[in-house]
């Protein structure tokens, strides 16, 4: 029990010790050096510029937030449904993955510019580019989970003569589900990624302007402590989007699966 | 008039596609109300023959007849067909209950009517107390009886037995071999069994058929005439050790007769 608490602690403290130490090093290697903000701010004045900018960098994190939050909804009903459509026969799978991994393989840089140019309404474009980005990881985990079958359980269905329907619901979609959630983790990562990308291609500015707008712009301006203000936003945000999804794969296996176990004290 | 066997094979072969012949001109009748053992060597085909009798596989050549009638019918009713392998197969993510009623909810049966038979099984086998448990709460021995009331529950008129308890330590082997006889006696189902142990096989059976390998075939069978009740008694009687004696015999003799064959493959 203490060995446990204290385990959590070491978890929890030690990354925290680290930032603590590198943001010291930093702000002090920058005001001995007498380094300009423009080249490297310190942490402490991005500091104070996130709490000055709060108004317009935290409008842009939900711009884009909104945006990757999108995207990965869409992929993953997207993808679960290619998903069960690849498992229903080998012959579809066989003549559609090729193409998935095309998606995949495909830099999102190169394809964003004719999205944007192809779909008309901005928001919709920037979406689709996250999409595309995030999409390929939930397609092949829950491909490989709705295969990955214990294959006695498969004898027992094919012994009572279970339909194609039950062996689906009652065994390959619970079986699924551990491959699923994590691919549903890259996939948060990749959505985010997808969307700030996208933001930099189409480089929309004005109201609803998203956190890559915001770097363009401040880098343009040699705004450089704004720029890793909104920095900071983006990796926070992508940290929060994969804690929320280790969460969330956490309230869905816990009660079973290997993966969430505790070891045994 | 003797009544005809529950299971009848003639001359079944079985070749894999790889042209490794797993079976050779099986000629063997189960006859109801048995328990018959199947004994041999690895590589001999005896779960490749259970699957046959299950109708899970189909054989090259040769030919299964159920019932006598040749139908290769097993989920009709009253024609039950049940399976228990060697791992307990239960599903990770569902309580001993759901798992117990899995063939019953595959066969839409009727709620209450599922409900007690669910019930009524895991009295039988000792696991009432645990019906809302998951398998992963259980130990070993205790999953491999939620594996044997899973196939009970159904009231199979035939229970193939793949090594059931070959993973699982001497003492829990012996106590669920006792047990698996008392529900046999009790209910008068048929039983093919399979095993490596030779002292299981002469406790369990009525009958043991000894198979060699390379490839698998039938080569003898021996009548075990003891009366049940069988107890720990007998395990240490002068005629155990008898029919132990000659089985092992018998099943040596089927290992040398394996070796030519398998020299030369």
């Amino acid at each position: 029990m203490i060995r446990a608490r204290r385990g959590r602690l070491l978890q929890v403290a030690a990354p925290f010790a680290v930032a603590l130490v590198a943001l010291a090093a930093w702000q002090t290697l920058v005001t001995v050096n007498d380094i300009p903000p423009y080249l490297v701010p310190a942490p402490w004045l991005v500091a104070k510029t996130l709490y000055a900018d709060r108004v317009l960098l935290l409008h842009s994190l939900g711009t884009t937030l909104g945006i990757a939050l999108a995207a990965l909804a869409i992929a993953t009903v997207a993808g679960v449904v290619v998903a069960l459509l690849f498992v229903q026969s080998r012959w579809i799978e066989a003549s559609l993955f090729p193409y998935a991994i095309l998606v995949q393989v495909t830099p999102i840089v190169a394809i964003a510019p004719l999205i944007i140019i192809w779909v008309r309404d901005t928001r919709a474009a920037l979406v689709l580019c996250a999409v595309v980005v995030a999409i390929f990881p939930i397609i092949s985990n829950t491909t490989l989970g709705l295969r990955s079958v214990d294959r006695g359980l498969l004898d027992l269905f094919r012994l009572a003569r279970a339909t194609r329907w039950q062996t689906l619901w009652r065994l390959r979609v619970p079986s699924a589900l551990p491959y699923f959630f994590g691919g549903l983790r890259i996939a948060s990562g990749l959505a985010l990624i997808g969307a700030v990308v996208a933001e930099f291609v189409a480089g929309t500015g004005g109201q609803g302007a998203g956190l890559a707008y915001q770097i363009l712009l401040a880098g343009i301006q040699l705004n450089i402590p704004r720029l890793f203000a909104a920095l900071v936003l983006i990796a926070a945000a992508g940290v929060a989007l994969f804690a929320a999804m280790v969460a969330l794969s956490h309230l869905a296996l816990a009660r079973w699966h290997e993966s969430e176990l505790r070891p045994e004290a | 008039m003797t009544p005809l066997p529950i299971v009848e094979l003639s001359g079944v072969s079985r070749t894999y596609d790889t042209g490794t012949r797993a079976l050779d001109a099986v000629e063997l009748a189960v006859h109801r109300g048995e328990f018959l053992t199947l004994v041999g060597p690895s590589g001999c085909g005896k779960s490749t023959l259970l699957h046959l009798i299950a109708g899970l596989a189909q054989p090259t050549t040769g030919r299964i007849a159920w019932w006598g009638d040749g139908l290769a019918t097993t989920g009709g009713a009253g024609r039950r067909i049940a399976l228990v392998f060697q791992a307990p197969t239960l599903m990770p993510w569902a309580s001993l209950a759901t798992n117990v009623r899995l063939p019953l909810d595959l066969a839409r049966t009727p709620r209450a009517a599922a409900d007690a038979a669910v019930t009524d099984v895991l009295a039988r086998v000792g696991l009432a107390q645990f019906a809302k448990q998951l398998p992963r709460q259980l130990s070993g021995g205790m999953q491999m009886r939620a594996s044997l009331a899973r196939a009970l529950v159904t009231e199979p008129d035939l229970l193939l037995m793949d090594e059931p308890f070959g993973a699982l330590d001497e003492f829990t082997r012996q106590r669920l071999d006792v047990e698996l006889l008392a529900l046999w006696s009790a209910q008068r189902f048929t039983v093919v069994f399979v095993t490596h142990s030779i002292q299981e096989a002469v406790f369990l059976s009525t009958r043991v058929a000894v198979m060699a390998a390379h490839p698998g075939r039938l080569v003898d069978a021996w009548p075990i005439d003891e009366p049940f009740p069988r107890d720990d008694a007998f395990r240490v009687s002068a005629r155990f050790a008898q029919y132990a004696g000659r089985l092992s015999a018998s099943v040596a003799r089927a290992s040398a007769q394996a070796l030519p064959d398998s020299a030369i493959a």
